[in-house]
């Protein structure tokens, strides 16, 4: 909200510094966003005489002027204002002023052949307004060499501060006086409102009618004054109102708007003569509109609460009044309306209509509904000042709550909540400065809470009005003491996985990326998800309107985009929250990565050693072993199932799992309808690991690690050679040569894998090295045989294979 | 010259005259082999008459060892040559660059970093990380945390929603780490002290908005704990966060429906070009909220505000991670622009603790 020095001044008797006053608000909770000091940014610019104005030599549109800027000798200054001639008066600025306007700094400058020692300006250059047609014309009055935010009255600060939904009595400059003066910032100015007597009833009837609803609207006020002369407001007025922000329209407007922002009062003015019949409070007929003073018409519906005549909706309650009803210059009897309304309705019509007015802002906080009859009071005289007229009595429809809220407040909630402990003295200087009524004594007070303050329902509350007053900087630092869990792991399981993923996929040469946990509807389908359940209502844009049912998709568009930039070779990762449904425990987290061209864990690219192949289902293969690896996981517990999710391509992918009922994670290259789908290019591969389906480790009482048992006998290696049909899968092989002999057989190892029309159509030759580890003796030749026999024996009855010889 | 003297001469000359190891084993086998010319005089020994024998046979077995020795001289002088040749024929130019090691093109993203950084103060501090889903409902995310339903505060939310079930409950996407609070709350015992670090969202774009962002919350709730205890805590996690030795922070009263009293915290600072440094200046940066955990909210979680107390504020991690390391733009953050996370992003092995300084 924005208020003038001065103005404050009117409600709070203080000879504080303008710095005083701005860190006394940040100070007490009312955050000063800015100040605008114009005798600060025009304060270079002075009043000055044009002596004379002739005809540049060397250009049409510009002027030769020498200027009496009070200094005595006049300057010289080139202007091109068609405007600028001899005898008038306007305003100077000598070089080195700043002009706001242009963001530039004068200097002496030569234009066209003719040097200039500073400029005649604009309103627009002086960001007073956006004319700049030609530079100020100053009355004949106007004293040469003062300086021009003096004269013009421009030099009253604009002090902007940010009110927290919660303080509504702040909104109007008197509550913002009230704070000040408890923070001992001055002394608060007696705001007491004397009534206006009447002189005869209302002839418009009011009535509040809302049937068996529940009332929208708990009062309504209403006087008439008749008689009235309006037209534009004071300059006082108008000047207020502008330094605001606000357009001055005429008196009877400019009232309404000026109690908005001096008591946080809204109100609204009717003219009489446009009225027809009483006036009815009540809920809008669907279907009704209403052209509002914005120009714009409104359709209206039941939930809403208007203002209607016999005419129909006049106004929209608390919100807009309609154009129909409006005062002009012609207005001769005005009908005054001060209203209470229901917050929330306020804040949901003004929501539906996308009507943000002052006046909602404030009644959807909370106005004073005491304040109801004198803010009434209160317009009523700045009519009869500024208008003249006759005024009626007021009528009010409705009952004016009287909130009477008592709070007991012991004073050790003080100390208890902040740390401080002032004096019980100190405490109900704060709270009466306030406002609040406070009777009793330590250790417990009662405090009567007053109407402007709807934010206010316990003890709680009082204590922050104490603190926030006495200063937040009173409260010293005190040292937590240390807590009874210190030295216990301050991470879960989870927590510790997606660190440990996140280090050990980096280590890998992946980059961590964070995409949007939410991804256009098409790709969430292309990757298992877009159940209605998970779109949202008001996406931002249509590429983010479900969530993501995984990070493949977000990364391989992340990939593709980065190619677009022209980095084709490159290793993603994020680890992060996926969505199987709504509930908390339908919330997954995956560790995933993808990789795209030849970006291999060894590099990617040409190189002199090596050029680096197109990356393929292997290399998401090993990405995925070496996370679950890092992770702790039984690696060798898992099994490795050909094929994975459509999204895959079905012959080069693979499926983790722990049985077919506990899938950990998948890898493979992409289906290339999916890469077609998500309008991207390989060659790309990804894998995706659910970190939560990797079975925790068992509970151990300790940290001790299992024996190391040194064998002092040679391991022996023999290599075998087999041919097996193209389909056979090698984990076969494997697993068949280690069952061979469960304590002898430690490794077995692929060394080399052929397919070559020698050895038949669809056969492969798969080479194998087994490490036999002896535990009890060193091998004789017999015995390595005999092993040797048996490998080869389980190996072809389990897969058929030929030893090839 | 004698005879010996002369076979001595001649076998030295042959000796010197070795160019490699090959060469100089012919010419031992020549003087010292079966037949050679050495061995076949000490051969001749045997023939000799004692007082012959006696004047030959040192001079020859002399000149055995001469040779012997000669030839040892010479051999490792050949084989060190050797060598010397073959290294300068095996050398290769070592400026030629190797590929690089993953650990050096793998990069952390700054949000993981600074949740690593955070976690590293706050468990020091004896704080617990928490975590609440994603998707909420609006019981978690606005009414248990004292939102009244209809309350201007939920609109400056901008919340995502679900579309409504069948019993028209209407589920959001949580707009703060706050819901993390009371969920922790009703299912701890009391004292309670953690972080909550995670991503939340809002409908809002801009160049300093990002429709998700990553917030952490912090809880402590305890019989004692009061506003001294929270300030304690800000400036020792500032000093800690931005790797200073001093900050200077100004608490202002704010409002938040969730805490009561409730403020803001600005931190002094100067801004140079991209960089914002603290403890100088005059500027004041507002880096989080905080407050005294609102009754209502203690009470809804089913404790007794008037026996359990404590505080709790949240903060904008990215918006933190910009401050002290400089990104200029929050979008950024969230396009996984290559270029951007080589260069902001952190080495893998960089992790944050408090032993070895957290960013060194």
């Amino acid at each position: 909200m924005k208020f003038t020095l001065s103005w404050l001044k009117e409600h709070l008797d203080t000879s504080a510094s303008l710095d005083a006053i701005t860190d006394g608000l940040t100070r007490v909770g009312l955050e000063v966003e800015g100040v605008e000091d114009k005798a600060k940014t025009l304060g270079a610019f002075t009043i000055a005489y044009v002596v004379s104005a002739v005809q540049h030599p060397n250009a049409d549109r510009l002027r030769v002027c020498m200027v009496d800027t009070g200094s005595g000798d006049p300057v010289q200054v080139v202007c091109g204002a068609p405007n600028a001639r001899a005898g008038m008066k306007s305003v100077f600025s000598p070089p080195g002023t700043y002009i706001p306007g242009k963001d530039i700094t004068l200097s002496v400058g030569t234009i066209r052949g003719v040097e200039s020692h500073g400029m005649l300006c604009s309103a627009a250059e002086l960001e007073l307004s956006n004319d700049h047609d030609g530079i100020i014309e100053l009355p004949a009055d106007a004293p040469v060499g003062v300086r021009y935010a003096d004269w013009a009255g421009l030099a009253d600060p604009v002090i902007d501060i940010a009110i927290t939904p919660n303080r509504s009595d702040c909104l109007g400059v008197y509550g913002v006086a009230r704070d000040l003066a408890a923070a001992g910032l001055g002394t608060l100015k007696d705001g007491a409102v004397a009534p206006v007597p009447g002189q005869g009833p209302v002839s418009t009837g009011v009535t509040l009618e809302f049937g068996d609803t529940p009332s929208l609207c708990p009062a309504f006020g209403l006087r008439l004054v008749r008689g009235v002369k309006n037209g534009p407001s004071p300059e006082w007025l108008q000047a207020k109102l502008r330094a605001i922000g606000l357009r001055p329209i005429n008196a009877l407007v400019d009232i309404t708007n000026y109690l908005t922002f001096d008591r946080g009062r809204p109100l609204h003015v009717f003219d009489a003569a446009k009225m027809q019949g009483g006036l009815t409070v009540r809920r809008a007929r669907d279907g009704e509109t209403l052209m509002a003073l914005d120009g714009k018409t409104y359709t209206l519906d039941s939930s809403m609460c208007v203002i209607a005549d016999d005419n129909g909706v006049e106004s929209l309650a608390g919100i807009m009044g309609g154009e129909a009803s409006g005062c002009s210059e012609a207005t001769v009897d005005v009908l005054i309306e001060s209203a209470l309304w229901e917050p929330l309705n306020i804040a949901q019509t003004g929501r539906k209509l996308g009507i943000n007015t002052d006046a909602r802002y404030r009644f959807e906080r909370g106005v004073d509904p005491a304040f109801m009859v004198p803010g009434l009071d209160l317009a009523t005289r700045l009519v009869l000042e500024l208008c003249g007229g006759t005024p009626s009595d007021i009528l009010v429809a409705g009952d004016i709550p009287e909130p009477r809220l008592s709070i007991a407040f012991p004073i050790s909630e003080v100390k208890r909540l902040v740390g401080i402990d002032p004096s019980e003295d100190e405490i109900r200087r704060v709270l009466t400065a306030l406002g609040f009524t406070v009777s009793g004594h330590a250790p417990s007070l009662t405090v009567g809470v007053p109407s402007w303050r709807p934010d206010i329902d316990g003890k709680a509350d009082l204590v922050e009005e104490v603190m926030r007053i006495l200063g937040v900087d009173r409260v010293p630092s005190t040292p937590l003491p240390k807590s009874e869990h210190a030295g216990k792991p301050a991470i879960s399981l989870g927590q510790l996985r997606t660190r440990r993923a996140k280090r050990a996929l980096a280590t890998r040469g992946l980059v961590e990326a964070v995409t949007w946990s939410f991804v256009a509807k098409a790709v969430a389908e292309a990757f298992g998800g877009g159940a209605p359940a998970l779109a949202l209502a008001n996406p931002i844009s249509t590429d983010m309107t479900d969530m993501r049912p995984s990070l493949l998709p977000g990364l391989v568009l992340a990939a593709q985009r980065n190619a677009d930039r022209g980095i084709s070779d490159l290793a993603l990762f994020e680890v992060g929250q996926i969505f199987r449904g709504t509930k908390p425990n339908e919330q997954f987290t995956a560790a995933t990565g993808v990789r795209r061209n030849t970006a291999n864990v060894n590099g990617s690219g040409r190189h002199w050693q090596s050029k680096a192949p197109p990356v393929s289902v292997f290399d998401a293969k090993a990405d995925a072993l070496a996370l679950l690896d890092a992770l702790g996981a039984p690696v060798e517990k898992f099994q490795i199932i050909a094929g994975g999710p459509a999204w895959f391509h079905p012959g080069r992918s693979g499926t983790i799992q722990l049985g077919p009922q506990n899938v950990i994670g998948w890898f493979g290259e992409f289906h290339p309808a999916t890469l077609e789908a998500l309008d991207v290019e390989g060659p790309l591969v990804g894998f995706e690991l659910i970190l939560e389906a990797i079975p925790a480790p068992r509970a151990r009482p300790t940290r001790t690690k299992p024996p190391l048992d040194l064998l002092p006998f040679q391991p022996v290696t023999r290599d075998f050679a087999f041919v097996v049909d193209r389909s056979v899968e090698v984990a076969k092989i494997i697993k068949a040569a280690q069952s061979a002999d469960k304590v002898l057989i430690s490794t077995v190892s692929v060394f080399d894998l052929f397919e070559g029309a020698a050895l038949g159509a669809d056969k492969k030759s798969v080479a194998i090295e087994v490490t036999l580890r002896p535990t009890q003796k060193t091998l004789t030749d017999g015995e390595i045989e005999a092993v040797a026999a048996k490998i080869v024996a389980q190996v072809s009855k389990a897969t058929g294979a030929v030893l090839r010889t | 010259m004698s005879d010996l003297e002369s076979l001595e001469a001649e076998i030295r000359t042959a000796i010197d005259g070795a160019s490699d190891e090959a060469t100089l084993e012919v010419v031992r086998v020549a003087a010292l082999g079966k037949k050679g010319s050495v061995s076949e005089r000490l051969k001749g020994l045997g023939a000799m008459t004692p007082d012959e024998r006696k004047t030959a046979g040192p001079a020859l077995n002399g000149l055995r060892d001469r040779i012997t020795e000669a030839l040892a001289a010479r051999k490792i002088i050949l084989k060190e040559a050797g060598l010397a040749e073959r290294l300068a024929a095996e050398a290769v130019d070592v400026t030629l660059p190797v590929r690089q090691s993953p650990l050096e093109g793998g990069r952390v993203h700054p949000v993981s970093q600074v949740i690593d950084e955070l976690t590293a103060i706050f468990a020091d501090l004896g704080f617990s990380v928490a975590e609440g889903p994603d998707i909420e409902t609006d019981h978690y995310n606005f009414t248990a945390l004292n939102f009244p339903v209809g309350h201007p505060a939920r609109e400056m939310h901008d919340t995502f929603f679900f579309n409504p079930d069948e019993q028209g409950e209407r589920l959001l996407l949580r707009t703060h780490t706050s819901p993390v609070q009371m969920r922790t709350m009703q299912s701890q015992t009391p004292p309670i002290r953690i972080i909550a670090p995670g991503r939340t969202y809002r409908m809002d774009s801009d160049q300093t908005h990002t429709p998700m962002f990553h917030q952490v919350e912090g809880l402590v709730i305890d019989k004692t704990s009061h506003v001294g205890h929270l300030k304690w805590l800000l400036e020792e996690f500032c000093r800690a966060f931005f790797e200073v030795e001093k900050v200077e922070m100004r608490m202002r009263p704010s409002f938040f429906p969730f805490t009561e009293p409730s403020m803001e915290v600005d931190i002094r600072c100067k801004r140079v070009g991209n960089e914002v440094r603290f403890g100088e200046g005059d500027d004041w940066l507002e880096i989080l909220g905080c407050g005294m955990v609102h009754p209502n909210v203690i009470r809804f979680a089913g404790l007794d505000p008037d026996e359990y107390q404590g505080f709790a504020f949240g903060m904008g991690i990215d918006r933190i991670a910009m401050l002290k390391y400089g990104m200029p733009d929050l979008r950024a953050f969230f396009d996984a622009d290559h270029r951007w996370l080589a260069h902001y992003g952190f080495r893998p092995l960089d992790l944050p603790t408090l032993v070895g300084g957290l960013s060194s």
